[in-house]
Protein backbone atom coordinates (compact mmCIF):
# COMPACT_ATOMS: atom_id res chain seq x y z
CA UNK A 1 0.00 0.00 0.00
CA UNK A 2 2.84 2.32 1.38
CA UNK A 3 4.75 1.13 -1.92
CA UNK A 4 1.64 2.59 -4.39
CA UNK A 5 1.38 5.95 -2.80
CA UNK A 6 4.94 6.38 -2.98
CA UNK A 7 4.95 5.40 -6.99
CA UNK A 8 1.84 6.81 -8.05
CA UNK A 9 0.79 9.64 -5.59
CA UNK A 10 3.89 11.31 -4.30
CA UNK A 11 2.80 14.74 -3.26
CA UNK A 12 6.87 15.94 -3.04
CA UNK A 13 7.49 14.65 -6.65
CA UNK A 14 3.78 15.99 -7.91
CA UNK A 15 4.78 19.03 -5.96
CA UNK A 16 8.35 19.50 -8.17
CA UNK A 17 6.52 18.28 -11.43
CA UNK A 18 3.92 20.92 -11.18
CA UNK A 19 6.15 23.76 -13.15
CA UNK A 20 6.67 21.93 -15.61
CA UNK A 21 3.34 20.00 -15.88
CA UNK A 22 1.91 23.86 -15.91
CA UNK A 23 3.92 24.43 -18.62
CA UNK A 24 2.51 21.40 -20.63
CA UNK A 25 -0.92 22.39 -19.62
CA UNK A 26 -0.33 25.88 -21.09
CA UNK A 27 0.81 23.90 -24.41
CA UNK A 28 -2.49 21.98 -24.16
CA UNK A 29 -4.38 24.76 -24.25
CA UNK A 30 -2.42 26.72 -26.65
CA UNK A 31 -3.43 23.88 -29.23
CA UNK A 32 -6.77 23.45 -28.47
CA UNK A 33 -7.33 27.21 -29.03
CA UNK A 34 -5.81 26.63 -32.51
CA UNK A 35 -6.99 23.51 -33.66
CA UNK A 36 -10.58 23.71 -32.31
CA UNK A 37 -11.95 27.13 -33.88
CA UNK A 38 -9.92 26.11 -37.11
CA UNK A 39 -11.70 22.24 -37.20
CA UNK A 40 -14.78 24.16 -36.52
CA UNK A 41 -14.59 26.36 -39.52
CA UNK A 42 -12.93 23.53 -42.02
CA UNK A 43 -16.01 21.43 -40.72
CA UNK A 44 -18.46 24.17 -41.75
CA UNK A 45 -16.74 24.45 -44.67
CA UNK A 46 -16.85 21.15 -45.78
CA UNK A 47 -20.97 20.59 -44.90
CA UNK A 48 -21.67 23.56 -46.72
CA UNK A 49 -19.63 22.41 -49.57
CA UNK A 50 -21.28 18.69 -49.29
CA UNK A 51 -24.48 20.84 -50.09
CA UNK A 52 -23.11 22.29 -52.83
CA UNK A 53 -25.22 22.25 -56.28
CA UNK A 54 -21.96 20.96 -58.15
CA UNK A 55 -21.16 17.34 -58.17
CA UNK A 56 -17.87 17.72 -58.19
CA UNK A 57 -17.46 20.22 -55.11
CA UNK A 58 -20.08 17.66 -53.50
CA UNK A 59 -17.79 14.71 -53.95
CA UNK A 60 -14.98 15.60 -53.15
CA UNK A 61 -16.55 16.92 -49.85
CA UNK A 62 -17.84 13.93 -49.08
CA UNK A 63 -14.40 12.13 -50.30
CA UNK A 64 -12.25 14.53 -48.29
CA UNK A 65 -14.23 14.05 -44.97
CA UNK A 66 -14.20 9.89 -45.55
CA UNK A 67 -10.83 10.06 -45.86
CA UNK A 68 -9.51 12.04 -43.11
CA UNK A 69 -12.04 10.37 -41.32
CA UNK A 70 -10.45 6.85 -41.95
CA UNK A 71 -7.20 7.78 -40.85
CA UNK A 72 -5.70 7.21 -37.90
CA UNK A 73 -4.60 10.71 -36.41
CA UNK A 74 -1.48 9.67 -35.35
CA UNK A 75 -0.43 8.34 -38.66
CA UNK A 76 -1.64 11.79 -40.35
CA UNK A 77 0.55 13.75 -38.05
CA UNK A 78 3.26 11.24 -37.91
CA UNK A 79 3.43 11.60 -41.86
CA UNK A 80 3.03 15.75 -41.98
CA UNK A 81 6.00 15.89 -39.24
CA UNK A 82 8.15 13.09 -40.23
CA UNK A 83 7.10 12.92 -44.00
CA UNK A 84 6.64 15.90 -45.49
CA UNK A 85 10.68 17.05 -44.66
CA UNK A 86 11.64 14.26 -48.06
CA UNK A 87 9.20 16.83 -50.26
CA UNK A 88 11.36 19.91 -48.84
CA UNK A 89 9.28 21.14 -46.09
CA UNK A 90 10.21 21.42 -42.56
CA UNK A 91 6.96 21.85 -40.55
CA UNK A 92 7.70 22.79 -36.88
CA UNK A 93 5.87 20.30 -34.34
CA UNK A 94 2.96 22.94 -33.89
CA UNK A 95 2.49 23.49 -37.53
CA UNK A 96 2.22 19.68 -37.88
CA UNK A 97 0.24 19.27 -35.14
CA UNK A 98 -2.18 22.25 -36.58
CA UNK A 99 -2.39 20.70 -39.92
CA UNK A 100 -2.81 17.09 -38.74
CA UNK A 101 -5.60 18.36 -36.25
CA UNK A 102 -7.28 20.37 -39.13
CA UNK A 103 -7.45 17.71 -41.33
CA UNK A 104 -9.02 15.25 -39.08
CA UNK A 105 -11.01 17.29 -36.87
CA UNK A 106 -12.33 19.18 -39.99
CA UNK A 107 -14.15 16.03 -41.16
CA UNK A 108 -15.42 14.82 -37.76
CA UNK A 109 -17.31 18.60 -37.16
CA UNK A 110 -17.96 18.14 -41.26
CA UNK A 111 -20.18 15.16 -40.79
CA UNK A 112 -21.78 16.56 -37.57
CA UNK A 113 -22.95 20.06 -39.37
CA UNK A 114 -23.80 17.96 -42.33
CA UNK A 115 -26.13 16.12 -39.91
CA UNK A 116 -27.50 18.77 -38.12
CA UNK A 117 -28.38 20.48 -41.78
CA UNK A 118 -30.13 17.81 -43.24
CA UNK A 119 -32.51 17.42 -39.33
CA UNK A 120 -33.80 20.47 -40.58
CA UNK A 121 -36.84 19.73 -43.02
CA UNK A 122 -36.93 21.17 -46.34
CA UNK A 123 -40.19 22.77 -44.97
CA UNK A 124 -37.79 25.20 -43.76
CA UNK A 125 -35.54 26.27 -46.91
CA UNK A 126 -39.16 26.42 -49.09
CA UNK A 127 -40.68 29.09 -46.58
CA UNK A 128 -36.78 31.29 -46.63
CA UNK A 129 -36.80 30.91 -50.14
CA UNK A 130 -40.41 31.78 -50.81
CA UNK A 131 -40.11 34.73 -49.11
CA UNK A 132 -36.93 36.14 -51.62
CA UNK A 133 -34.12 34.61 -49.03
CA UNK A 134 -31.08 34.02 -50.77
CA UNK A 135 -29.31 30.37 -50.49
CA UNK A 136 -26.70 31.73 -48.16
CA UNK A 137 -28.91 33.72 -46.23
CA UNK A 138 -31.46 30.90 -45.24
CA UNK A 139 -28.30 29.05 -44.44
CA UNK A 140 -26.79 31.13 -41.99
CA UNK A 141 -30.17 32.43 -40.41
CA UNK A 142 -32.64 29.66 -40.39
CA UNK A 143 -30.78 26.42 -41.33
CA UNK A 144 -27.34 26.78 -39.62
CA UNK A 145 -28.45 27.89 -35.71
CA UNK A 146 -31.22 24.91 -36.70
CA UNK A 147 -28.78 22.88 -37.44
CA UNK A 148 -26.34 23.59 -34.51
CA UNK A 149 -28.81 23.12 -31.65
CA UNK A 150 -29.82 19.85 -32.65
CA UNK A 151 -26.12 18.46 -32.70
CA UNK A 152 -24.60 20.42 -29.83
CA UNK A 153 -24.04 17.22 -27.82
CA UNK A 154 -22.57 16.23 -30.49
CA UNK A 155 -19.87 18.92 -30.91
CA UNK A 156 -19.29 19.16 -27.86
CA UNK A 157 -18.35 15.22 -27.20
CA UNK A 158 -16.03 15.65 -30.29
CA UNK A 159 -14.36 18.73 -28.54
CA UNK A 160 -14.05 16.21 -25.77
CA UNK A 161 -12.73 14.20 -28.06
CA UNK A 162 -10.40 16.66 -29.54
CA UNK A 163 -8.69 18.05 -26.73
CA UNK A 164 -8.02 14.18 -25.25
CA UNK A 165 -6.02 13.85 -28.83
CA UNK A 166 -4.07 16.79 -28.54
CA UNK A 167 -1.73 14.08 -26.29
CA UNK A 168 -0.59 12.62 -29.03
CA UNK A 169 0.98 15.87 -30.38
CA UNK A 170 4.03 14.32 -27.36
CA UNK A 171 5.25 11.83 -30.44
CA UNK A 172 6.60 15.11 -32.17
CA UNK A 173 8.16 16.15 -29.10
CA UNK A 174 5.65 19.20 -28.69
CA UNK A 175 5.74 19.81 -25.15
CA UNK A 176 2.41 19.44 -24.32
CA UNK A 177 0.58 18.13 -20.92
CA UNK A 178 1.46 14.22 -21.38
CA UNK A 179 4.69 14.75 -22.89
CA UNK A 180 5.60 16.85 -19.99
CA UNK A 181 4.11 14.43 -17.74
CA UNK A 182 5.81 11.98 -19.05
CA UNK A 183 9.63 13.84 -19.02
CA UNK A 184 8.73 14.43 -15.39
CA UNK A 185 8.43 10.70 -15.17
CA UNK A 186 11.17 9.83 -16.94
CA UNK A 187 13.85 11.59 -14.41
CA UNK A 188 12.04 10.93 -11.18
CA UNK A 189 11.46 7.67 -11.70
CA UNK A 190 7.94 8.19 -10.26
CA UNK A 191 4.32 7.63 -11.78
CA UNK A 192 3.09 10.00 -9.72
CA UNK A 193 3.63 13.35 -12.15
CA UNK A 194 1.40 11.20 -15.06
CA UNK A 195 -1.40 10.81 -12.57
CA UNK A 196 -1.17 14.45 -12.17
CA UNK A 197 -1.74 15.00 -15.29
CA UNK A 198 -4.48 12.64 -15.96
CA UNK A 199 -6.40 14.18 -12.90
CA UNK A 200 -5.47 17.67 -14.89
CA UNK A 201 -7.15 16.30 -18.03
CA UNK A 202 -10.28 14.78 -15.55
CA UNK A 203 -10.67 18.12 -14.17
CA UNK A 204 -11.02 20.21 -17.61
CA UNK A 205 -13.23 17.76 -18.93
CA UNK A 206 -15.68 15.89 -16.42
CA UNK A 207 -17.71 19.37 -16.71
CA UNK A 208 -17.71 19.20 -20.32
CA UNK A 209 -18.81 15.71 -20.57
CA UNK A 210 -21.55 16.56 -17.66
CA UNK A 211 -22.33 19.00 -19.64
CA UNK A 212 -23.55 17.01 -22.62
CA UNK A 213 -25.57 15.10 -20.62
CA UNK A 214 -27.37 18.12 -19.75
CA UNK A 215 -27.63 19.33 -23.51
CA UNK A 216 -28.69 15.54 -24.71
CA UNK A 217 -31.32 15.70 -22.66
CA UNK A 218 -32.28 19.00 -23.52
CA UNK A 219 -32.13 18.16 -27.19
CA UNK A 220 -34.46 14.78 -26.95
CA UNK A 221 -37.25 17.37 -25.18
CA UNK B 1 -64.20 35.74 -67.14
CA UNK B 2 -63.22 39.95 -68.56
CA UNK B 3 -60.63 39.50 -70.76
CA UNK B 4 -58.80 43.02 -70.85
CA UNK B 5 -57.33 43.10 -67.37
CA UNK B 6 -53.99 41.72 -67.30
CA UNK B 7 -53.55 38.55 -65.41
CA UNK B 8 -51.47 39.00 -62.05
CA UNK B 9 -50.22 34.90 -62.82
CA UNK B 10 -49.90 33.61 -66.64
CA UNK B 11 -48.91 30.30 -66.99
CA UNK B 12 -48.53 28.88 -70.20
CA UNK B 13 -47.57 25.52 -71.51
CA UNK B 14 -46.45 24.62 -68.09
CA UNK B 15 -44.89 21.42 -67.59
CA UNK B 16 -42.70 19.46 -65.19
CA UNK B 17 -40.74 16.00 -65.16
CA UNK B 18 -39.53 14.59 -61.85
CA UNK B 19 -36.46 12.20 -63.36
CA UNK B 20 -38.59 11.38 -66.57
CA UNK B 21 -42.22 10.93 -64.96
CA UNK B 22 -44.16 13.51 -66.38
CA UNK B 23 -45.94 15.41 -63.28
CA UNK B 24 -47.80 18.37 -64.88
CA UNK B 25 -48.23 17.54 -68.60
CA UNK B 26 -49.17 21.26 -70.06
CA UNK B 27 -50.77 23.62 -67.84
CA UNK B 28 -52.67 27.08 -68.98
CA UNK B 29 -53.69 29.13 -65.98
CA UNK B 30 -54.45 32.94 -66.10
CA UNK B 31 -55.38 34.54 -62.77
CA UNK B 32 -56.51 38.07 -62.99
CA UNK B 33 -56.08 40.65 -60.57
CA UNK B 34 -58.37 40.16 -56.84
CA UNK B 35 -59.29 36.27 -58.78
CA UNK B 36 -59.49 33.85 -55.85
CA UNK B 37 -58.69 30.24 -57.89
CA UNK B 38 -59.47 27.38 -56.18
CA UNK B 39 -57.70 23.91 -57.57
CA UNK B 40 -59.01 20.62 -56.55
CA UNK B 41 -57.75 16.85 -57.07
CA UNK B 42 -56.93 13.61 -56.16
CA UNK B 43 -53.49 13.26 -54.36
CA UNK B 44 -50.33 13.35 -56.81
CA UNK B 45 -52.47 15.05 -59.51
CA UNK B 46 -49.49 17.78 -59.60
CA UNK B 47 -50.98 20.75 -57.15
CA UNK B 48 -48.21 21.13 -55.09
CA UNK B 49 -46.26 20.70 -58.14
CA UNK B 50 -48.07 23.11 -60.08
CA UNK B 51 -47.99 25.99 -57.13
CA UNK B 52 -44.39 25.27 -56.32
CA UNK B 53 -43.41 26.12 -60.29
CA UNK B 54 -45.27 29.24 -59.83
CA UNK B 55 -42.10 30.86 -57.50
CA UNK B 56 -39.42 28.47 -59.02
CA UNK B 57 -39.33 26.00 -55.69
CA UNK B 58 -39.31 23.39 -58.17
CA UNK B 59 -37.90 24.60 -61.72
CA UNK B 60 -40.40 24.25 -64.49
CA UNK B 61 -38.95 21.43 -66.93
CA UNK B 62 -41.10 23.55 -70.07
CA UNK B 63 -43.41 26.98 -70.42
CA UNK B 64 -43.58 29.93 -68.69
CA UNK B 65 -44.91 31.62 -65.74
CA UNK B 66 -45.39 34.67 -65.46
CA UNK B 67 -46.36 37.15 -62.68
CA UNK B 68 -47.35 40.73 -63.10
CA UNK B 69 -46.04 40.55 -66.58
CA UNK B 70 -42.44 39.44 -65.67
CA UNK B 71 -41.33 35.95 -66.81
CA UNK B 72 -40.32 33.97 -63.67
CA UNK B 73 -38.75 31.26 -66.12
CA UNK B 74 -36.19 33.84 -68.13
CA UNK B 75 -32.53 33.58 -67.51
CA UNK B 76 -32.94 37.34 -66.94
CA UNK B 77 -35.00 37.60 -63.69
CA UNK B 78 -34.08 38.07 -60.44
CA UNK B 79 -35.89 35.35 -59.14
CA UNK B 80 -35.51 36.17 -55.60
CA UNK B 81 -36.71 39.79 -56.24
CA UNK B 82 -39.85 38.19 -57.72
CA UNK B 83 -40.31 35.83 -55.03
CA UNK B 84 -41.54 38.68 -52.77
CA UNK B 85 -44.14 39.13 -54.81
CA UNK B 86 -45.21 35.97 -54.48
CA UNK B 87 -46.49 34.66 -50.96
CA UNK B 88 -46.36 31.43 -50.19
CA UNK B 89 -48.56 29.48 -46.86
CA UNK B 90 -47.27 25.67 -47.03
CA UNK B 91 -49.78 22.94 -45.16
CA UNK B 92 -46.95 22.44 -42.60
CA UNK B 93 -46.71 26.44 -41.67
CA UNK B 94 -42.81 26.15 -41.82
CA UNK B 95 -42.21 29.08 -39.37
CA UNK B 96 -38.66 29.40 -38.23
CA UNK B 97 -39.20 27.84 -34.60
CA UNK B 98 -36.13 29.72 -33.20
CA UNK B 99 -37.53 32.85 -33.86
CA UNK B 100 -40.71 34.79 -32.33
CA UNK B 101 -43.85 35.55 -34.34
CA UNK B 102 -42.24 38.98 -35.69
CA UNK B 103 -39.13 37.92 -36.59
CA UNK B 104 -40.70 35.31 -38.58
CA UNK B 105 -42.85 38.36 -40.16
CA UNK B 106 -39.57 40.65 -40.33
CA UNK B 107 -36.49 38.52 -41.49
CA UNK B 108 -37.46 39.21 -45.12
CA UNK B 109 -38.34 42.42 -44.65
CA UNK B 110 -35.07 43.21 -43.36
CA UNK B 111 -32.65 40.55 -45.17
CA UNK B 112 -34.59 41.13 -48.57
CA UNK B 113 -36.01 44.53 -48.66
CA UNK B 114 -33.54 46.02 -45.96
CA UNK B 115 -35.59 48.01 -44.34
CA UNK B 116 -34.64 49.68 -41.49
CA UNK B 117 -34.94 47.56 -38.42
CA UNK B 118 -38.07 49.89 -36.76
CA UNK B 119 -39.91 49.99 -40.13
CA UNK B 120 -39.29 46.29 -40.34
CA UNK B 121 -40.97 45.99 -36.98
CA UNK B 122 -43.78 48.78 -37.43
CA UNK B 123 -44.85 46.54 -40.81
CA UNK B 124 -44.74 43.53 -39.47
CA UNK B 125 -47.01 44.34 -36.48
CA UNK B 126 -49.24 46.04 -39.11
CA UNK B 127 -48.97 42.26 -40.69
CA UNK B 128 -49.88 40.37 -37.76
CA UNK B 129 -52.77 42.82 -36.77
CA UNK B 130 -54.59 41.65 -40.08
CA UNK B 131 -54.04 37.78 -39.16
CA UNK B 132 -55.30 39.19 -35.03
CA UNK B 133 -52.46 38.26 -33.59
CA UNK B 134 -50.30 41.12 -32.78
CA UNK B 135 -50.71 40.66 -29.09
CA UNK B 136 -48.50 37.27 -30.10
CA UNK B 137 -45.78 39.06 -31.51
CA UNK B 138 -43.26 37.83 -29.06
CA UNK B 139 -44.41 34.18 -28.42
CA UNK B 140 -42.70 31.39 -30.51
CA UNK B 141 -44.25 28.95 -32.62
CA UNK B 142 -43.97 25.93 -30.39
CA UNK B 143 -45.95 28.41 -27.71
CA UNK B 144 -49.05 28.69 -30.33
CA UNK B 145 -52.06 26.68 -31.66
CA UNK B 146 -51.49 25.19 -35.51
CA UNK B 147 -54.07 27.98 -36.50
CA UNK B 148 -51.96 30.81 -35.09
CA UNK B 149 -49.13 29.55 -36.62
CA UNK B 150 -50.37 29.36 -40.21
CA UNK B 151 -51.97 32.36 -39.34
CA UNK B 152 -48.50 33.83 -38.34
CA UNK B 153 -47.41 32.11 -41.74
CA UNK B 154 -49.72 34.13 -43.38
CA UNK B 155 -48.36 37.43 -42.14
CA UNK B 156 -44.85 36.39 -42.96
CA UNK B 157 -46.06 36.25 -46.67
CA UNK B 158 -48.24 39.58 -46.40
CA UNK B 159 -45.85 41.71 -45.31
CA UNK B 160 -43.73 41.60 -48.17
CA UNK B 161 -46.71 43.42 -50.14
CA UNK B 162 -46.96 40.31 -52.34
CA UNK B 163 -49.35 40.70 -55.33
CA UNK B 164 -50.37 37.18 -55.32
CA UNK B 165 -50.64 34.55 -52.64
CA UNK B 166 -49.98 30.72 -53.20
CA UNK B 167 -51.88 28.89 -50.77
CA UNK B 168 -50.99 24.68 -50.52
CA UNK B 169 -53.85 23.04 -48.53
CA UNK B 170 -53.33 25.57 -45.52
CA UNK B 171 -56.13 24.03 -43.03
CA UNK B 172 -55.18 20.18 -43.61
CA UNK B 173 -52.79 19.93 -41.10
CA UNK B 174 -55.02 21.88 -38.35
CA UNK B 175 -57.65 20.67 -36.10
CA UNK B 176 -60.97 21.18 -36.94
CA UNK B 177 -62.01 23.63 -34.89
CA UNK B 178 -59.11 26.05 -35.94
CA UNK B 179 -59.49 25.46 -39.87
CA UNK B 180 -62.19 28.52 -39.20
CA UNK B 181 -59.83 31.12 -38.00
CA UNK B 182 -57.07 30.46 -40.65
CA UNK B 183 -60.44 30.82 -43.56
CA UNK B 184 -61.63 33.84 -42.06
CA UNK B 185 -58.27 35.39 -42.62
CA UNK B 186 -58.48 34.26 -46.31
CA UNK B 187 -61.42 35.41 -46.66
CA UNK B 188 -60.32 39.01 -45.37
CA UNK B 189 -57.73 39.01 -47.58
CA UNK B 190 -59.80 38.42 -50.34
CA UNK B 191 -62.00 41.18 -49.26
CA UNK B 192 -58.66 43.45 -49.47
CA UNK B 193 -58.09 42.84 -52.99
CA UNK B 194 -55.98 39.92 -52.78
CA UNK B 195 -55.31 37.39 -55.73
CA UNK B 196 -54.66 34.01 -54.36
CA UNK B 197 -54.40 30.40 -56.10
CA UNK B 198 -55.37 28.03 -53.38
CA UNK B 199 -55.27 24.38 -53.19
CA UNK B 200 -57.34 23.30 -50.54
CA UNK B 201 -60.35 20.82 -50.12
CA UNK B 202 -62.68 23.12 -48.08
CA UNK B 203 -65.93 23.04 -49.68
CA UNK B 204 -67.80 25.13 -48.50
CA UNK B 205 -64.81 27.99 -48.49
CA UNK B 206 -64.88 27.41 -51.76
CA UNK B 207 -68.29 27.58 -52.57
CA UNK B 208 -68.56 31.05 -51.29
CA UNK B 209 -65.53 32.61 -51.31
CA UNK B 210 -63.70 31.56 -54.84
CA UNK B 211 -64.16 33.28 -58.01
CA UNK B 212 -63.31 29.49 -59.77
CA UNK B 213 -62.75 26.25 -59.56
CA UNK B 214 -60.31 23.83 -61.15
CA UNK B 215 -60.13 20.37 -61.23
CA UNK B 216 -56.68 18.75 -61.55
CA UNK B 217 -56.12 15.21 -61.98
CA UNK B 218 -52.56 13.26 -63.84
CA UNK B 219 -51.16 16.93 -64.71
CA UNK B 220 -53.81 18.42 -66.32
CA UNK B 221 -57.06 21.03 -66.23
CA UNK B 222 -59.56 18.80 -66.24
CA UNK B 223 -61.88 21.22 -66.18
CA UNK B 224 -63.03 24.55 -64.57
CA UNK B 225 -66.06 26.71 -63.78
CA UNK B 226 -67.61 28.76 -60.88
CA UNK B 227 -67.37 26.78 -57.61
CA UNK B 228 -71.74 26.09 -58.30
CA UNK B 229 -71.34 24.40 -61.42
CA UNK B 230 -68.15 22.47 -60.37
CA UNK B 231 -69.56 21.29 -57.26
CA UNK B 232 -73.30 20.84 -58.27
CA UNK B 233 -72.92 19.68 -61.97
CA UNK B 234 -69.42 18.86 -62.95
CA UNK B 235 -69.38 17.64 -67.22
CA UNK B 236 -66.45 15.58 -66.63
CA UNK B 237 -66.99 11.91 -64.92
CA UNK B 238 -63.77 12.04 -63.11
CA UNK B 239 -64.78 15.42 -61.42
CA UNK B 240 -68.37 14.14 -60.66
CA UNK B 241 -66.45 10.72 -58.86
CA UNK B 242 -63.90 13.58 -56.85
CA UNK B 243 -66.32 15.57 -55.78
CA UNK B 244 -68.80 12.37 -54.63
CA UNK B 245 -65.91 11.16 -53.03
CA UNK B 246 -65.30 14.59 -51.03
CA UNK B 247 -68.52 14.80 -49.81
CA UNK B 248 -68.81 11.53 -48.25
N1 LIG C 1 -39.29 16.47 -55.66
C1 LIG C 1 -39.92 15.44 -56.26
N2 LIG C 1 -39.21 14.41 -56.78
C2 LIG C 1 -39.83 13.38 -57.37
N3 LIG C 1 -41.16 13.26 -57.49
C3 LIG C 1 -41.92 14.24 -56.97
C4 LIG C 1 -41.34 15.37 -56.33
N4 LIG C 1 -42.35 16.19 -55.92
C5 LIG C 1 -43.50 15.58 -56.29
N5 LIG C 1 -43.25 14.41 -56.93
C6 LIG C 1 -44.27 13.51 -57.47
O1 LIG C 1 -45.15 14.25 -58.26
C7 LIG C 1 -46.48 13.80 -58.11
C8 LIG C 1 -47.38 14.95 -57.82
O2 LIG C 1 -47.03 15.46 -56.56
P1 LIG C 1 -47.75 16.71 -55.92
O3 LIG C 1 -47.19 16.87 -54.55
O4 LIG C 1 -47.67 17.86 -56.83
O5 LIG C 1 -49.25 16.20 -55.87
P2 LIG C 1 -50.49 16.86 -55.12
O6 LIG C 1 -51.55 17.00 -56.14
O7 LIG C 1 -50.08 18.07 -54.39
O8 LIG C 1 -50.91 15.72 -54.11
P3 LIG C 1 -51.42 15.82 -52.60
O9 LIG C 1 -52.90 16.07 -52.65
O10 LIG C 1 -51.13 14.46 -52.04
O11 LIG C 1 -50.67 16.90 -51.93
C9 LIG C 1 -46.46 12.73 -57.05
O12 LIG C 1 -46.55 11.47 -57.67
C10 LIG C 1 -45.12 12.91 -56.38
O13 LIG C 1 -44.63 11.67 -55.97
MG1 LIG D 1 -49.85 18.59 -52.36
Amino acid sequence: MEAIIQQFFNLAIMERALPLILSGLKQTILICVLVIPLGLAGGLACAILSLSRLRIARWAAVAGIDFFRAIPPLVLLIFIYAGLPFAGLRPSPMTAVAIAFFLNTSSYYGEIYRAGIESVGQGQWDAARSTGLRGYQTLAYIVLPQAVRNVLPDLVSNTVEVVKLTSIASVVALPELLYSADMARSVTFNSSPIVLAAAIYLVMLWPIVRLISRLERRVAA
Amino acid sequence: MTTGTPPILEIRGLRKKFHDVEILRGIDLLVLPQELVFVIGPSGAGKSTLLRCCNRLEEPSAGSVQVGGVDITARSTDINAMRRQIGMVFQSFNLYPHMTALRNVTLALVKVLRKPRAEAERLGMAALDRVGLANKARSYPGELSGGQQQRVAIARALALEPKVMLFDEPTSALDPELVGSVLNVMRELKRGGMTMLVVSHEMRFARDAADRVIFMDHGLIVEEGPPQRIFSTPSEARTRAFIAELGR
